[in-house]
């Protein structure tokens, strides 16, 4: 077999990464390097580096060990029955990589995923050895994700939890159904139960982590589904989410329009969602983590979003009866339901009113979106009157909207 | 009309010191005008009125510290106008809607994005042959972030050697010290690294053809920052190629898999393999419920969890179903109801060791809500459903006496409601010749409101247990 130099090796192993939406680099434990050993820095807040031209940032090197693999999951680029090139990084490869890029400032650290070689557990130990190398051998302080493989032992997720920041088990698929037809060799429930470990091993060793106030434990785990790759509404997506939310204590769950890939398998669509799904699922996801939205008042099961209005928005217009609120009385919960205000101008609304009487500007000016609000407020000069009934509100907060290339 | 000189464009002592005398002297702000003399060749001595006392709220400081970095001409204007207002306006700096400090809070957040994206996008180079490993770059920052943002670098690369240029300062780590010199020229930095190749090639293959967004990448990585990054000037034929990438990937034909592959694939299906005949080994009954599908109690549940103790053994306990702990262990009684359970256990002076103890429904009924699971007693039907593997290990185990932990549990295993107010205390004859003793529930001793009444079901529930344990010959 001809060997790839290092170049050809990223090219082949970062092009195979980057179907995994997650980059974020955030909610790690704070540490830096002011005692004169090993690199690096987190500092809570994660930064992105760059942006591709797909809008994305890049804030890790994200990257697989191998692309090769033994299983044959229908969306996957890397499963075995792919004609994709194929290629595997050494564990000095991409340690070095990782500091190398690391002291360039190009990256805040690693998110090392791979393609399932041998066994689970074989394939789990060669991704600890990185990770392991990294914070023994060079004390490296930055940012680390593993994804964990789940079939791989219990042993093997807790010891990769003691050098990353965030781990993940991908589920990939909404509904159990498709991931037996679409991926066969996974099984939902070793996901579940690798998820269930984690979560208790994450808060077992949380307490005597803040306490030795130092790096001992992943803090956090996240997941990814697809979007679009089978049937499920987003209803059910985001009933799958709540549900991942409250069992597992995930810090994300990411939504990652299914994307046609190379040589892709028969078994899959070929058209590919609209990207502005994604984008409603991902605002929804946050009405139900931080506006006290519950699934079923966003969207029902077996139905989807309306592309149309962002779900805040689709909300209010369904429930026009508890509109308008006024500005100056409402409490923070229902100013947190108001189309345009989001959770930073509602701080400042509550702020601001103590002092005076606000008025639409005021609005403006601490953030809101107007246009979007208008409808649904009173404020000292304004009331919307029959607006907030009006047929054609909705036909109005619809911005036109740039339809997909594809 | 007054003239204040400050030192730097940056120089917030200098601002605050002619503030305060400005203000003391009760000069108004649209009387000064603000300008930045490098060489101060009159240092006028501060009048004696500046002395005069008084406080400004730190929130303003804070707030005056960021609008100084910021490049707009007015910023020195801006900052005394609002300490000016603060004077008569007290509340005013609590007051986000105003249009002065509307006009601040976004001088300030372009400084801190600025900030931000100093950190993101510097680009270090190597320097060949340095002694120690040395580093330097070259940076044009939107507002004059970089003394502010230095300290970042420091914390961050505290063991190499690193200096960053920029047009308005130029600071350098040498390992202890941080300095601060003048401003540079990009001439002065390195022009490249052998690094940047990889880097190139890492950007463009993370890149997805398929999702092209190069507004929201503007957005975020703003044009006036290209200049310096080496992988952006890869971005207009990453942009012009990915249609055409896109759609050749959707125009492919697909091949289809090999047989080796469909055959393997095949192989690896799982097939729900119970109901065949009933389970005889507790492997059996472990590896039936993790594919249990007789109730739809598996799909929001984690896995299902089958009772753990030695077998046979002569004292069985029967709770429930598992709780949120239980869910994600995979073991039964390891919450705060299990705890309640062994310290009872522990007082009645039976061994946890010795008894074989399960649920009535092996995977955990709840709602979410929020982010919290809510446990949900399970009904009749799944409690039916799942006698199925508690027959089974009451088979395997062969218990001489079986407890059963409230109402679900005496459900499960007399196979119709069996009230525990009516029957506790007493030991029941079961049709596979044990005894049963029913009892509270451990949860319910967690949730009695009342503390005497709680004592009081606590001191049943132990002398139940003790009850239990007799009976099975244990004591």
């Amino acid at each position: 077999m001809a060997v790839l130099d290092l170049r050809r090796k990223l090219a082949i192993l970062s092009d195979a990464a980057k179907y995994d939406a997650s980059c974020a680099s955030s909610g790690a434990q704070k540490r830096n390097s002011l005692d004169g050993k090993g690199v690096g820095s987190t500092e809570g807040m994660g930064i992105c580096h760059a942006y591709a031209p797909d809008g994305r940032c890049i804030s890790l090197l994200k990257i697989l060990l191998t692309n090769f693999c033994i299983y044959d999951c229908a969306y996957c680029i890397n499963r075995v029955s792919s004609n994709t090139a194929r290629a595997r990084f050494s564990v000095k490869e991409v340690v070095d990589l990782t500091l190398n890029f690391y002291k360039r400032n190009y990256i805040e650290g690693l998110f090392l995923s791979s393609g399932v070689i041998r066994t689970g557990d074989y394939t789990m130990e060669e991704m600890v050895r990185v990770a392991k190398s990294l914070r023994l051998d060079h004390d490296f302080r930055g940012y680390i994700h593993l994804k964990l493989i789940p079939e791989a032992s219990p042993e093997l997720a807790t010891e990769a939890g003691l050098y990353a920041d965030r781990v993940s088990i991908n589920i990939e698929l909404p509904r159990d159904d498709s991931l037996k037809t679409l991926a066969p060799e996974k099984d939902v429930t070793d996901i579940k139960r690798a998820m269930g470990r984690m979560r208790l091993a994450i808060e077992d060793k949380a307490e005597p982590a803040r306490k030795a106030g130092r790096r001992t434990f992943a803090r956090s785990q996240s997941t990814q589904l697809i979007v679009g790759a089978d049937e499920a509404k987003d209803g059910d997506i985001l009933t799958r989410s709540a549900n991942l939310y409250g069992a597992y204590r995930l810090s994300r769950v990411y939504y990652s329009a299914f994307s046609p890939i190379p040589d892709a398998s028969h078994r899959l669509p070929l058209t590919r969602p609209p990207l502005l799904r994604e984008h409603r699922l991902y605002q929804a996801d946050w009405l139900m983590r931080f506006y006290g939205f519950e699934r079923p008042e966003i969207v029902d099961e077996g139905e989807d979003l309306d592309l149309s209005v962002d779900p805040k928005t689709g909300w209010a217009l369904k429930n026009r009866a508890k509109f308008p609120v006024d500005i100056q009385t409402a409490d923070r919960e229902t100013l947190l339901r108001v189309p345009g205000l989001g959770a930073k101008a509602v701080e400042r609304v509550l702020a601001a009113r103590k002092i005076s009487r606000l008025t639409l500007d005021d609005l403006r000016r601490v953030g809101a979106v107007v246009k979007r609000a208008k409808a649904f407020v009173v404020t000292a000069d304004w009331t919307p009157g029959a607006l907030t009934d009006h047929d054609a509100l909705k036909a109005a907060l619809v911005q036109p909207q740039q339809l997909s290339l594809f | 009309m007054r003239v204040a000189r400050l030192e730097s464009e940056i120089d917030l002592a200098g601002w605050r010191s002619a503030a305060r005398s400005l203000r003391a002297e009760g000069v108004e702000p649209r009387a000064v005008i603000w300008t930045v003399e490098r060489e101060l060749f009159d240092l006028a001595q501060p009048s004696p009125v500046a002395a005069a006392n008084f406080t400004v709220p730190a929130a303003f400081l804070e707030l005056a510290e960021q609008v100084i970095l910021h490049r707009a001409a007015d910023r020195f204007a801006l900052l005394y106008r609002i300490l000016w207002r603060l004077e008569r306006e007290p509340r005013l700096i609590d007051n986000p809607a105003d249009a002065d400090m509307a006009r601040a809070r976004d001088m300030a957040k372009a400084v801190s994005r600025a900030a931000h994206k100093m950190k993101a996008f510097v680009r270090f180079r190597l320097i060949e042959g340095a002694a120690r490993e040395t580093y330097a770059a070259w940076f044009e920052p939107a507002h004059r972030v970089t003394e502010a943002v230095a300290p970042f670098f420091v914390r961050r690369f505290t063991a190499m050697d690193w200096t960053i240029l920029t047009p308005d300062a130029c600071v350098a780590w040498d390992g202890e010290r941080l300095m601060v010199s003048e401003g540079a020229d990009p001439a002065d930095a390195p022009s490249e690294d052998a690094q940047e190749e990889l880097w190139r090639t890492y950007y463009a293959s993370i890149f997805n053809p398929a999702r092209l967004n190069p507004k929201q990448m503007r957005q975020e990585m703003p044009k006036r920052y290209w200049r310096n990054l080496p992988e952006a000037a890869l971005i207009p034929e990453l942009i012009a190629t990915a249609q055409d990438r896109a759609a050749a990937m959707v125009a492919a034909p697909t091949r289809a898999p090999s047989d080796r592959v469909l055959k393997a694939a095949l192989r690896h299906a799982r097939e729900a393999s119970y109901g065949q005949g009933a389970p005889t080994t507790s492997e059996e009954v472990e590896a039936g419920v993790q594919v249990c599908r007789r109730c739809d109690l598996w799909r929001d549940a984690t896995q299902g969890v089958p009772g753990e103790g030695p077998r046979p053994a002569p004292l069985m306990f029967v709770g429930e179903q598992p709780g949120d702990q239980e869910d994600l262990a995979g073991r039964p009684f390891v919450g705060p109801a299990g705890q309640v359970f062994d310290k009872a256990l522990a007082e009645a002076g039976v061994s946890r060791d010795q008894a074989f103890v399960t649920n009535a429904v092996k995977h955990f009924k709840h709602e979410v809500r929020g982010k919290r699971r809510i446990h949900q007693t399970p009904d009749r039907g799944e409690v039916t459903a799942c006698r199925w593997w508690l027959d089974a290990e009451r088979r395997i185990v062969r218990p001489r006496v079986i407890v059963m932990l409230g109402a679900t549990a005496a459900l499960g295993v007399v196979g119709k409601p069996t009230p525990i107010g009516a029957n506790r205390g007493k030991a029941l004859q079961l049709p596979d010749q044990a005894q049963g003793v029913v009892t509270y529930h451990p949860s319910f001793l967690l949730r009695v409101p009342d503390a005497d009444t709680k004592a009081k079901a606590y001191a049943e529930f132990v002398e139940d247990l003790r009850m239990a344990g007799k009976l099975a010959g244990l004591i």
